[in-house]
């Protein structure tokens, strides 16, 4: 270790966070200059555990991988399943489908934007949107009974069946999510202080995003122009229409912009499917019995990017192989680039900016590495980040300062 | 797009695919030499421009069997190399060198089914704890589980 070098750790536990990871920050100064990630804090075995149960039951196992994007496992599982025997669904299931999965994209990324400006230090960004997420979840109540991990999925087709009379009430709370999400949009476009913290921070290349294989906003805002609804449609996503978004810069002002303005496309996809579903009549399960032997890959746009499932089958009711790949496994590795060059209170905000939201604050320790001193707990680092707004609003003449601190 | 790939891959490396297998109009499942396939690999994501989407491996009757998952974006396609490695000294050379995506899994796949991976850059545990033992691997199927709790019952 170099003179000067000090090792930030980062993690692996975080309040906020659904999962522990672990990040070593090497930093010289205020400056970032290296990053080690430790993963496996919360490996569960789920692929092995799901060679134990049957296509049935595995939907299930699956949708406890995340508990925010909970339904995007199960989505991707069931099309795997399906992908074996070249099965195909009813058409009033592919619909509800890409309801349930855009209205997840829909919360998912309101929770994100929520704690990014946390972590900037706009706390009121935080509760709004928060606020706004809440109408997302009591349609989820409303249509599948739960508020998270909805149940949804089934080899064949979905397991409920949607009432026409909720119809108008989705496309009411669907319709009243435009205007937030706007605000939202005009924030981050005008506000200054949003720019500084956020443009030309955490930058990641296009050949950044190629050699690293990063998926979803992550590389969407790098310019990289991937997206597995448009590139491989499944269920109903080449029926409805839709644009992909991207910018170009890959800083974190790129992402936000990104997954904002997504979100209006989540909502205008939802309400193509509630509409499509008052004509759309008939069953909502093909009702396979059997699965061949054979093997499948299924595969969905979850919030964060790609979700690849591959399952391989012998002709039983189990499987003999159930690979997972979540979309955070190729962009946590992203980070490794990211964060690099830039200082220690961006570094919480570049972590963040690829959706793990990996800031893990709490348990953060500055330490010395001569004395082993502990000279920084994650609360100062999440001051250090909040104050570096703060400074930038006396810099900066903004209408923000009152209303958003 | 999807036969010009394949054409591709054939004239190149000749003997080196062993089998192709159309199991759809989207998925094509190719059967490779071990010795060949980091070549292959580096033909579809340098010079098709596939994406590399992961990689898969797992135990079965007839040995150690890897698949890398490559999905064309703009056919709508996705081609599978396929290889098959003795079950008794599983070995294979890296492609993280040349498909930097490959790296957390690799070393995923080491650990978790004893696959060697020859010219790895960073082959420390990814998953499993530290104290892991180096000869037992929990996705085998003659797993035993070193500190002695019940077996995941099968």
């Amino acid at each position: 270790m170099s003179k000067g070098r000090t090792v930030i750790p980062i993690g692996p536990y975080h309040p906020l966070q659904e999962e522990p990871e672990f990040f070593r920050l090497h930093v010289e100064g205020e400056k970032v200059v290296g990053l080690d990630i430790d993963l496996g804090y919360n490996h569960r075995g789920i692929e092995k555990l799901a060679e134990n149960l049957t296509y049935d039951q595995v939907p299930f196992l699956v949708e406890r991988i995340c508990g925010i994007c909970s339904t995007s496992h199960p989505f991707a599982g069931v099309q795997a399943i399906e992908d074996v025997g070249n099965f195909d669904i009813p058409e009033r299931a592919k619909y509800i489908r890409t309801f349930i999965g855009e209205l997840e994209r829909l919360h998912s990324h309101l929770l994100w934007l929520g704690l990014a400006g946390h972590f900037m230090g706009y706390n009121t960004v935080w509760m709004w949107a928060w606020k706004y997420r809440e109408s997302v979840l009591d349609l989820f109540e409303l249509l599948t009974g739960n508020r998270n991990h909805y149940g949804m999925m089934k080899a064949g087709g979905v397991r409920r069946d949607f009432a026409d009379e909720d119809i108008p009430r989705v496309v009411q709370v669907l319709d009243g999510l435009v205007r937030p999400v706007m605000m939202f949009r005009d924030v981050a476009l005008a506000d200054p202080v949003l720019q500084a913290r956020t443009k030309h921070v955490g930058c990641l290349t296009k050949q950044d995003c190629i050699e690293l294989g990063a998926l979803g906003p992550t590389a969407r805002a790098s310019g990289y122009d991937i997206d597995v609804r448009r590139d491989h449609p499944y269920a109903a996503y080449d029926k409805v229409k839709f644009n992909v978004i991207t910018t170009q810069t890959g800083d974190i002002f790129d992402k936000v912009v990104v997954r904002v303005l997504e979100m209006l496309e989540s909502v205008s996809i939802c309400k193509q499917c509630a509409q499509k579903l008052l004509e759309v009549k008939g069953p909502i399960d093909a009702e396979y019995k059997e699965i061949p032997a054979g093997e499948g890959i299924g595969t969905h746009e979850a919030p964060r990017g790609e979700v690849i499932h591959y399952t391989r089958s012998d002709g039983t009711n189990k499987p003999v192989r159930y690979k997972i790949r979540a979309p955070s496994y190729m962009n946590v590795a992203t980070n490794m680039r990211a964060a690099v060059g830039y200082t220690i209170s961006d570094a919480t905000l570049t972590l963040a900016a690829i959706d793990p939201c990996y800031c893990c604050t709490e348990r953060t320790l500055v330490v010395d590495a001569g004395t082993g001193k502990r000279i920084m707990t994650g609360k100062d680092l999440l001051k250090l980040s909040q104050e570096k707004t703060l400074k930038l609003l006396e810099k900066y003449p903004s209408r923000m300062d009152k209303i958003w601190i | 797009m999807e036969e010009a790939v394949i054409k591709g891959i054939k004239d190149r490396f000749g003997d080196a695919i062993i089998d192709v297998y159309e199991k759809s109009p989207r998925r094509t499942y190719v059967t490779v030499d071990p010795a060949r396939l980091p070549d292959v690999a580096e033909y579809l994501y340098k010079d098709v421009g596939c994406r590399f989407s992961i990689a898969t491996g797992m135990h079965m009757a007839h040995g150690i069997e890897i698949l890398y998952h490559f999905p064309l974006d703009r056919a709508n396609w996705f081609i599978n190399l396929r290889v098959i490695l003795d079950v008794d000294k599983p070995s294979i050379e890296s492609i993280a060198r040349r498909v930097p995506a490959s790296e957390w899994i690799e070393r995923e796949m080491h650990e978790l089914l004893g696959i060697e991976f020859r010219g790895h850059p960073d082959m420390r545990h990814l998953l499993l704890t530290d104290d892991w033992p180096e000869d037992n691997w929990p996705l085998r199927r003659d797993w035993k589980d070193w500190r002695g709790g019940d077996n995941v019952k099968g």
